[in-house]
């Protein structure tokens, strides 16, 4: 398709021309066919998912109903397109009406919008479901004509994801002759996306490739510093970091967690004597102060931005020209995306730091460098099949009118992502939504669905509308309460303390385990904790350099299979060792000479005793999650071996666990045979029972029954009183779990946690893949791989000089012992 | 059940019970506090369909504990049934389970906010408060008289300490040398910490003895968080 002479003045006009990716996707959406484009950030991407549309609008004129939904995972960014669009949109002339519609949309807007919609709505993917859980959604989308996909990559890996397909489905059958233009950055698996976007039996979307950027150029910190053996904090590299600021224009700092922000930009306030604007950001920061960092970004008044995955997708903040990556990346796709947000030109290089924070996080970076260099991708492959997320859609269709279960399932079954469903699962889901699908049938009277005479399901009562409307969506936040700070006065020799401006919020467990008079790191201040009112909790200002309550919590993100795969490797090469720092490759280098190294596809099991107790190291590098279970796992198994385990911790690379008894004699002695130890038949009972008495199991419960609907999210302002209007998920678990071990919402948090918290397929594979493969090293001693992770025990969180200089001192005696030759 | 705890209130010993009941030797009685029947189905008709499984797992409880002390007398001390509606929504075979239970003793329903009429149907006497030798049993704690003991429920005891950098927290039984509050019996009941508002000027010098998985703690006030 050739563009409309406007169009192509308007390119002339600023000396472009159209890229040949943006008329591949014009000429696939003329055929009405839908379309997947991947193209690296800053390639135009959004405007090639625009023009079609344009031109189309230009064509048969505005104010015909909504022509294009545009769909973008954050509200911010959602609202940073609208305005990117008028742009050309006025320089044309265009007759193109574009709005946004996000949770901020006041309902006036709304009515207006469904009175009079604009040509192109751009809006987010819980709009979507609200949008078809409208009774007017056949009108106000009957003629629709594309729906665009922005960031898909980032969407189809959550529950967002899956509820976003389902609301395109009915999407679909309101407006058959829709396309979807999915744009998407570089992943791993395009041909699940290409049929992601397109309904189930249908031809993969076609795949249209935007022209790649100049190789990123990307540097590993060699510090003059020691690396640490083991810890996140950085704190080691802080000075150098600094330098790189001052020599950059505009530096953009990502860690892996808040509490990790919270510690780096400390540090480098406390390194900054030139001044430097150097700003927080992070997703538990108040919303105002949040966007007043990101609006100083774009006009160019900061130099440097400590952040979290907050500031990872989409707009474009500003000039950007040094990334620096604090501590591992964990996965090579999560760091080119990262490193995409400095230099928005396509031809220019980026430049990226990064900064390990220990030894094994040298290996670590050392790998994704290379991953990166090969633009290898490791992103997750599309979530598929959720039940609780099932549960809120059927609700939501019923909001919309009456349904006919088997037209349902036939729609439902049309998204990629459900059509593996079963029909017996469709049903349990329906009767989930009716009755709570209890085999106890205590609410046939209260059904939220009513089977009428002529088939259908109709909501019972339109006040469940409303409750729907409340409670959708997928993301479920951890019990959030805002932090104020507090004014200490003396009233009559009294202390009194009186609230003042908003922080921030954190988490509930976090606050509950302060006491009053206790200091932590929030919002870049050590802040004294002076209790809680109704609001939430109170902290004054300190002068404590050091808080006393660490907030690590480990990291969020495991490391990617396959960096590890590639660590793994490294590992095994001594001739790859060369491209380390000396000091580490110093470590590698002892290791073979004191143990052994292993080869790639083998798993290393190291057994030793120490102060007398026995202790077995294993180094699968398969992430903490993973390692955690399989501690739990392989503890409970030497229980019963009777070798008395006391204790495991797990890393992202390795598990300890120590014991009373000799393994390495039990070994020799043929008593415990490692391979049976490490079989996969530990994924079986003992992995069911241990998963249900676990803690973890009773979040992805909340989760799963706050997204079906079971209980209703906390509505802010209307907080009830706790005692006697809210049930708490986990009696409800335990009870639960009791009476009806197979209810769909504990199937759904199994499913959850094997997944997620628990790691569990990660695990399997990991176990089938080193069946025959555990190569045992007994040892008089502790060996220099086992430093970091013998460093861990009783330190998990513990950060800060002080605990550190007491670590160092009990540390120095085990490094002194391993390193030690002979 | 645990028999090495005893709490003494003007000579009576009682003996706290695992499952948050209260165990009287002298007087052959066992107390249960706060049952909050049929809270699970309490929503349903504003489309909260919980689990409706509560009652039936509060009921096995009592059952269990009513099998191992064998008591004379069963006293519930209020909140028994979570609103007026309970009876209508008890499930045939919980009331049946309830009904076989309230006939292996003497029972007796004290009221409370929650069912201030509880049925008449299900064995047994409804009262406001009662004496237990020299010791008195009602819903909600009361400033007490110079020589009086009590026993109450209504505010769902918890409490929570410190051990090995980690924070516990149970539901608990809290009593000085007069008063004693039970915790919580039913299984969707919540609970609140003994160091809240609620609780305060109540107790003197305390004690709160914590529900553990597998037995019950004893700690002294300065313990408790």
């Amino acid at each position: 398709m050739s563009l409309p002479q406007r169009f192509l003045d308007w390119f002339s006009l600023r000396g472009w021309a159209p890229r040949a990716h943006q008329l591949r996707v014009l000429d696939h959406a003329e055929r009405r066919e839908s379309v997947l484009l991947i193209s690296p950030t800053g390639g135009g991407k959004t405007l090639a998912g625009f023009l079609p549309s344009l031109a189309e609008i230009t064509a048969r004129g505005s104010g015909e109903g909504i022509h294009t939904l545009y769909i973008s995972p954050l509200k911010a960014l959602a609202v940073d397109i609208a305005r990117n669009l008028e742009a050309p949109i006025a320089e044309m002339g265009l007759p193109v009406i574009v709005e946004t519609r996000t949770g901020d949309t006041p309902h006036s807007k709304r009515v207006r919008q469904r009175q009079k919609p604009p040509d192109i709505l751009i809006t987010t993917p819980e709009q979507v479901s609200l949008l078809v859980a409208d009774p007017h959604a056949a009108h106000l989308l009957k003629g629709l004509r594309t729906v665009i996909l922005d960031e898909l990559h980032s969407m189809v890996t959550s529950k967002r994801g899956v509820l976003l397909s389902l609301a395109l489905a009915r999407v679909q059958a309101l407006a058959p002759e829709a396309i979807r233009i999915g744009l998407s950055a570089t992943v791993a698996d395009p041909d699940a996306l290409r049929a992601w976007l397109v309904p189930t039996g249908a031809e993969p979307a076609p795949l249209v490739l935007g022209q790649p950027g100049a190789k990123p150029n990307i540097r590993i910190l060699s510090s003059v510093e020691r690396v640490p053996w083991s810890g996140h904090s950085s704190i080691y590299a802080i000075p150098e970091v600094y330098e790189e600021i001052r020599r950059a224009k505009m530096t953009l700092v990502f860690v892996n967690t808040r509490s990790q922000a919270e510690l780096v930009f400390q540090a480098l306030w406390e390194a900054n004597d030139d001044n430097l604007p150097i700003a927080l950001h992070h997703g538990s920061l108040d919303v105002g102060q949040r966007r007043k960092v990101e609006a100083a970004m774009g006009e160019g008044r900061l130099r440097a931005v400590v952040c979290t995955s907050t500031l990872e997708l989409g707009i474009d903040w500003g000039d950007v020209d040094l990334v620096v990556h604090v501590g591992a990346p964990k996965g090579s796709s999560r760091l080119l995306q990262r490193i995409g947000r400095s230099n928005h030109k396509l031809d220019l290089p980026s430049q990226a730091l990064l900064v390990p924070s220990n030894r094994f996080e040298v290996l670590e970076c050392q790998a994704a460098l290379q991953a990166a260099e090969v633009n290898a991708q490791d992103t997750e492959y599309p979530m598929v099949l959720k039940m609780d997320v099932l549960a809120q859609h059927i609700l939501c269709r019923a909001c919309a009118g009456p349904f006919h279960p088997d037209e349902l399932f036939a729609e439902i079954s049309s998204a990629w992502t459900y059509r593996k469903l079963t029909r017996d699962e469709f049903d349990t889901a329906v009767d989930y939504v009716a009755t709570g699908g209890y085999a106890l049938r205590a609410y046939e009277r209260y059904a939220k669905l009513k089977l009428q005479a002529d088939g259908t399901l109709r909501l019972a009562h339109p006040r469940l509308a409303m409750a729907y409307r409340l409670n959708m969506g997928t993301i479920v936040e951890d019990e959030m309460l805002k932090v104020r700070l507090a004014h200490v006065k003396r009233r009559l020799g009294k202390r009194v303390v009186v609230g003042g401006r908003v922080l921030g919020e954190v988490e509930e467990w976090f606050v509950s385990q302060l006491t009053v008079g206790q200091t932590f790191v929030f919002a870049g201040e050590v802040l004294r904790f002076e209790g809680l009112d109704e609001f939430g909790a109170l902290a004054s200002r300190s002068n404590d350099r050091e808080p006393m309550v660490p907030s690590y919590q480990g990291g969020k993100f495991p490391l990617s299979t396959y960096l590890a795969e590639r660590v793994r490797q490294m590992l095994a090469d001594p001739a790859a060792w060369n491209g380390l720092p000396p000091q580490v490759k110093a470590w590698l280098s002892l290791q073979r000479f004191r143990s052994v190294v292993p080869k790639a596809g083998e798993m290393l099991v190291e057994t030793f005793p120490r102060a007398d107790k026995h202790y077995m190291v294993c180094y699968p590098f398969e992430g903490r999650l993973a390692h955690q279970t399989l501690g739990m796992l392989l503890t409970r198994r030497l229980e019963r071996a009777g070798m008395q385990p006391l204790g495991f911790v797990a890393s992202e690379y390795a598990l300890v666990i120590w014991m009373v008894r000799d393994l390495s004699l039990a070994v020799s002695s043929g008593r415990i045979v490692l391979g049976r130890l490490f079989d996969e038949d530990m994924m079986g009972d003992d992995l069911e029972a241990w998963m249900a008495e676990s803690a973890l199991m009773k979040r992805t419960f909340r989760n799963a029954a706050i997204i079906a609907g079971l209980i209703e999210r906390r509505q802010p302002g209307k907080e009830k009183t706790a005692r006697q209007m809210t049930v708490n998920t986990d009696l409800i678990y335990d009870v639960l779990r009791t009476h009806q071990p197979d209810h769909l919402l504990l199937r759904a948090a199994w499913d959850d946690a094997a997944e997620g918290l628990i790691d569990a397929f990660r695990l399997g594979a990991m176990l089938r893949r080193i069946k025959g493969q555990i190569l045992h090293k007994p040892l008089d001693t502790v060996s220099p791989l086992s430093v970091p992770i013998l460093l861990e025990i009783g330190r998990e969180s513990v950060y800060g000089e002080g605990h550190d200089a007491l670590l160092a001192e009990a540390a120095n005696a085990l490094i002194d012992e391993a390193m030690r030759l002979v | 059940m645990s028999r090495s705890h005893r709490i003494t209130l003007s000579g009576v010993d009682f003996i706290p019970d695992l499952s948050g009941a209260l165990f009287a030797p002298e007087f052959g009685a066992l107390l249960v506090a706060d049952l909050h029947l049929e809270k699970g189905t309490s929503l349903a008709r504003r489309g909260v369909h919980l689990p409706p499984y509560d009652t039936r797992e509060s009921l096995l409880q009592l059952q269990a504990v009513v099998g191992s002390t064998q008591p004379r007398r069963l006293i519930f001390l209020g909140d028994s049934f979570h609103d007026g509606a309970a009876r209508e929504r008890i499930d045939a075979s919980d009331l049946a389970l309830l009904r076989a239970i309230t006939a292996r003793a003497e029972t007796v329903w004290i009221t409370g906010n929650h069912d201030p009429e509880p049925p008449e149907d299900v064995g047994g006497i409804i009262i406001e408060e009662m004496a237990l030798g020299p010791v008195t049993l009602r819903h909600q704690p009361k400033a007490l008289r110079e020589v009086e003991a009590e026993i109450s429920g209504h505010l769902h005891p918890a409490a929570a300490i410190q051990a090995r950098g980690q924070r516990i927290r149970r539901r608990c039984f809290i009593a000085d040398a007069r008063r004693l509050i039970m915790p919580a019996f039913g299984s969707y009941t919540g609970a609140l910490s003994v160091r809240s508002e609620a609780f305060e000027g109540l107790f003197g010098d305390f004690h709160v003895w914590m529900i553990g998985d597998k037995a019950v703690h004893r700690f002294p006030a300065a313990q408790v968080r």
